[in-house]
């Protein structure tokens, strides 16, 4: 399979650089898988799981929201937060959880509350997965 | 003339400093060689997205709508200079040589008759800047109690500086603080933040958008703006701390010189004491 440069960068660090297979990313209208020779292309993120196929093997981070952006050049995900599923804070997320559903409970309804609301779902979703994977 | 009790005073005292001065030396190192780690780690992040962001930009450039962010007010009148310092003071020209550069900017401005605002962040800058523009510093940040900063911090500040514009407070915003070059040169730096410059460059892909365009530039350009106060927040700790490590290095050294001719003093003055009383005891013995 052709290969193709990705790179993760976080304002902390660069994450991940490298050849890779496939990058699935979750894009934030749905995820979206990239492979060498993808059309340009730039898309903003939900939080959720990123994964990286390379050489077999398959690496699972941990975005919370940024940019994609695709070019001749390659992949280049620009990320606010971005660790290993291994490595990421747990707490942090449970905690982020519960704050969100206590200002949710606060706020009127409106579009601020659905995009809340959303937000709220997508950090359910990354908790579940990692609680998923915990357990195996 | 002091009493040699007075002198070994002196002396003692000169080296309690030179020690206090050492130790903030070998602190400064220790805090430089993380700081500089962090701003080199932050360098890649705000390299792409400028780089992102200005092939975006090329591609909306012109049209009517163009976010304000990327295409300013269209008027240049009102000027938000951010002037980023340090929290403490000791190191060198640090603060200064920042200040320096946003006072001369300003003065620049309002001799053209434009409006200028301030922005200060870090107490040390404010202190400075009150004397002569007291009524020019509309806000003031303090991070004093930060020991790392933080993407959320530099966040902070970029939803102030949106806010301020959005309320429509300035129509140019200029960035102030000191590029890390190397532990012996930190450049102040001015940098246009707001409408956004970029490097032009080659033309870009034409890119898909997902979603549309309009809404990732909205998304996209407070964030590059949050990055771009991040990276200078992160040049300038690392600036401080070596800007601190040289002044100290320096103290250091003068204190020891300092130490050395006190030193060199007071034995003199301890020598001719003893000269003198040999000189009375022999001049009364021969007197007999």
């Amino acid at each position: 399979m052709a290969l193709f440069h990705f790179e993760l960068v976080s304002p902390q660090r660069v994450v991940f650089s490298g050849e890779v297979d496939q990058v699935d990313v979750p894009g934030a209208e749905g995820d979206f898988g990239v492979l060498a020779g993808h059309a340009p292309l730039v898309a903003t993120l939900r939080p959720g799981i990123l994964t990286v196929f390379s050489g077999g093997n398959e690496l699972k981070i941990v975005v919370l929201g940024g940019f994609a952006e695709v070019s001749d050049k390659g992949l280049t995900v620009l990320a606010d937060i971005a660790e290993s599923v291994e490595e990421i804070d747990r707490d942090m997320i449970a905690r982020h959880i519960s704050e969100m559903e206590e200002r949710a409970a606060k706020m009127e309804p409106g579009s601020e509350l659905d995009k809340l609301i959303a937000r709220l779902d997508h950090f359910k979703q990354v908790n579940q997965h990692l609680i998923g994977t915990a357990m195996h | 003339m002091p009493s040699l009790k007075d002198m070994r005073v002196r002396i003692a005292a000169t080296k309690a400093t030179q020690k206090i001065t050492k130790a903030m030396q070998m602190v400064a190192a220790s805090k430089l060689r993380r700081a500089q780690a962090a701003a080199e780690a932050a360098r890649p992040y705000a390299e792409r997205m400028n780089k992102v962001l200005s092939s975006i930009a090329a591609a909306v450039a012109g049209r009517d709508t163009a976010p304000r962010l990327l295409s300013g007010t269209g008027s240049d009148r009102v000027h938000l200079l951010v002037v980023c310092t340090a929290e403490r003071g000791l190191c060198g020209p640090f603060n200064s040589a920042i200040v320096r550069l946003a006072r001369e900017k300003a003065t620049a401005l309002l001799g053209q008759g434009k409006e200028v605002k301030l922005l200060c962040v870090g107490r040390k800058g404010y202190d400075q800047l009150r004397r002569q523009f007291l009524r020019q510093i509309i806000d003031t940040v303090e991070l004093r109690g930060i020991k790392q900063i933080g993407f959320a911090d530099a966040e902070m500040i970029a939803r102030k500086i949106t806010a301020l514009f959005d309320d429509g407070v300035f129509d140019v915003c200029t960035l102030f603080f000191s590029r890390f070059k190397s532990v012996i040169a930190q450049i102040p730096t001015a940098q246009q933040i707001i409408p956004a410059v970029f490097e032009t460059q080659e033309t870009p892909p034409s890119y898909e958008y997902e979603p549309a365009e309009e809404e990732i530039l909205a998304e996209l350009l407070p964030r590059n703006l949050a990055v771009q106060v991040f990276r200078a927040l992160l040049e300038n700790a690392a600036s401080e701390q070596g800007a601190r490590m040289t002044a100290m290095d320096n103290a250091t050294r003068n204190a020891g010189e300092m130490i050395r001719k006190q030193t060199l003093n007071y034995n003199r003055t301890r020598q001719a004491m003893i000269t003198k009383e040999l000189i009375e005891i022999i001049s009364g013995a021969e007197a007999l």
